[in-house]
């Protein structure tokens, strides 16, 4: 019974840090349709910024925002000078985010070397809380929360604001949005840039509970694919369903076939693909 | 010297000098290189099927390439002979494209190059941590070539004629596959899926054939490759190799047979001279496809021919324009 619950601890922490990895790969994909390769490597970077910060003995939170910050900057200058001229042009798109996932895999690898690195988790979110003689750790929860509050924070940005209403005119026909005065170009470097800081908070917030180590990119990445594909793409509600679901798959299928826990987590996928292409949630497109 | 003279001489010279490469190169170093450039180049010219031919991006190839190893490594570990391995390897690879197909034709464009990575993902992750039956990081061994009627592949030069053989039919193939119907109607997939669709023809069977060729292909390779190196780990299953596979393609120049040919030799080579110098082979390789993108975003093959026919376009007119002159003074 324990042991159950506090897999579904785990699995809810994990779930909301894959919701964070991957509401802006959901967006950059829904919104652009830029098939965004170096997602991962954005949560890896971040990551690898937060732990430098942390290890000046920068204060957790501030660490995560920084790193946030200096991602969007990274992210927006590389939509805005390279992947914009590429506009509609899949195969460049991808080619060039694979290109940068791997620079930016062998430059991490060149700095921070390949010992993983694992920051202590920050003091005051240390320890756990006792519920009915259950220990439940402070930090996992913690990482729920602030899943929470950012999945809220999107949802209100997305459905209620006018900027929001402005991305979803571009998700749903971007020429006739362009037509009646939206900017759909900056629109874009700014969805891009909040998804790659979006990554790279994951990414230090996740790093006391994951570690970072060389290959995190490529690990995460598909993660956060499988993620879009279940919840369908452009669908924040997609994405909070898919990575919870993923996140009890994982923890769920580690514990009972550990060899395999990592084959197990595609199962939904393709059974999603057969039944429905377009994910849980997303719209089919005409 | 008329076009089809000319054409005929350089493929005569190029396979003259692919005969007598281990000759004139004597290293065996060298021939060594020059086998892993035609196996690799079979894995891209059966890539190239699919993102040349078909429209159809796929990031999964690794996992098929893998595979096929896997299967003959397997196999021979249990104590079966190479015959039997190769077969079942080929069975098994067809039998797995098979599900990849079905599974990725589910989608196209961006859908499918994402289905296809989440696949060579998996067969990654089978390879990587389903230790007990692929031994995990530490790979499977295997210990000998074979030596089909009787001729030893144990040296670089029987390698190299035994790949040489292999890389020469598909080739052969290649041309028979683009040149036939079913070749232009996978084209046609690529260009108008709809009106291939309103003309009768059935485009997600097409499709499935062409991945399915692709595939056999692609475990050829990775026959060979297991052969080669007599070692196999999940690193052939990774990402990266897939996208090494795609450069070669696309660095070479999509939708032409000699394109991914050039492309894997650049690559292969490239590969080996960083490797040699400097660690930093990932860097380089993102490097690369990040200018070749910004660059000769149309491969190096027709990039190259681009600039010939510009350059001597520009002669041409520049020795019409002084004959012209010449003439207008000498009136």
């Amino acid at each position: 019974m324990n042991l159950w619950l506090t897999l579904a601890v785990n699995s809810i922490a994990l779930g909301g840090l894959l919701f964070l990895l991957s509401a802006g790969f959901s967006l950059i994909f829904g919104l652009m349709r830029i098939p965004n390769l170096m997602h991962g490597s954005f949560f890896m970077l971040g990551a690898y910024f937060g732990v430098t910060f942390l290890s000046r003995g920068m204060n957790f939170w501030l660490a995560a925002l920084l790193s946030g910050a200096a991602m969007a900057v990274i992210g927006g200058v590389i939509e805005r000078f390279l992947l914009r001229r590429l506009e509609g042009q899949v195969l460049p798109q991808v080619l060039l985010t694979l290109g940068f996932a791997f620079i930016i895999g062998d430059i991490s690898l060149m700095v921070w070397t390949g010992d993983p690195w694992q920051p202590a988790t920050p003091a005051h979110l240390q320890g756990a809380l006792q519920v009915a003689g259950l220990f439940f750790p402070i930090f996992r929860l913690v990482m729920v929360g602030v899943a929470v509050v950012i999945a809220i924070a999107l949802w209100l940005m997305v459905d209620w604001t006018r900027l929001g209403a402005m991305i979803r005119a571009g998700v749903d026909d971007a020429p006739i949005a362009r037509v009646v005065g939206i900017k759909v170009s900056q629109l874009f470097t700014l969805v891009f840039a909040l998804g790659a800081a979006l990554a790279a908070f994951a990414g230090v917030i996740g790093a006391p509970y994951l570690s970072v180590y060389p290959g995190l990119d490529f690990e995460m990445l598909p993660l956060a694919l499988i993620v879009v594909i279940l919840g369908g793409s452009g669908s924040l509600l997609g994405a909070l369903v898919g990575s919870f679901l993923i996140g009890f798959l994982y923890n769920f299928g580690q514990a009972m076939f550990p060899d395999l826990a990592y084959v197990i987590l595609f199962l939904p996928m393709l059974l999603v693909l057969v039944l429905r292409p377009q994910g849980l949630f997303g719209r089919v497109v005409s | 010297m008329t076009a089809r003279n000319y054409r005929f001489a350089m493929i005569t010279l190029t396979l003259a000098l692919l005969v007598t490469l281990p000759a004139w190169v004597g290293n065996p170093y060298y021939v060594n290189i020059a086998s892993q450039i035609l196996f690799w180049a079979i894995c891209a010219l059966s890539l190239n099927v699919l993102v040349g031919y078909a429209g159809l991006v796929s990031l999964g190839h690794a996992g098929l390439f893998a595979m096929a190893g896997y299967a003959a490594g397997l196999m021979l570990a249990a104590g079966h002979g190479h015959a039997l391995a190769i077969l079942m390897a080929l069975i098994v690879t067809l039998a797995s494209t098979a599900v990849f197909a079905v599974l990725a034709l589910r989608a196209t464009g961006i859908g499918f190059l994402m289905i296809t990575l989440a696949i060579g993902q998996i067969i990654w992750g089978i390879a990587y941590r389903w230790a007990s039956l692929t031994n995990g990081d530490n790979g499977i061994n295997v210990s000998t070539r074979p030596a089909p009627f009787g001729l030893s592949l144990a040296s670089a030069d029987g390698f190299y004629y035994a790949t040489l053989v292999v890389f020469l039919a598909t080739v052969a193939t290649m041309i028979v596959f683009v040149r036939s119907p079913f070749g232009a109607s996978l084209r046609g997939t690529r260009d108008q899926e709809r009106r291939m669709n309103m003309l009768g023809y059935n485009v997600w069977l097409i499709r499935f054939l062409a991945i399915l060729f692709s595939g056999l292909w692609t475990g050829i390779a990775g026959l060979l490759f297991v052969y080669y190196n007599q070692f196999i780990s999940p690193q052939v299953a990774a990402l990266q190799t897939s996208a090494e596979i795609l450069l070669m393609v696309i660095s070479g120049g999509t939708g032409t047979l000699l394109g991914p040919v050039v492309g894997a030799g650049i690559v292969v080579i490239m590969k080996n001279v960083v490797s040699a110098y400097i660690e930093r082979w990932n860097l380089v390789l993102g490097v690369i496809f990040v200018v070749i993108i910004t660059f000769m975003p149309e491969g190096l093959v027709p990039g190259t021919a681009r600039l010939w026919r510009y350059g001597w376009h520009r002669l041409k007119s520049r020795r019409l324009a002084v004959r012209e002159k010449a003439e207008s003074a000498a009136s």
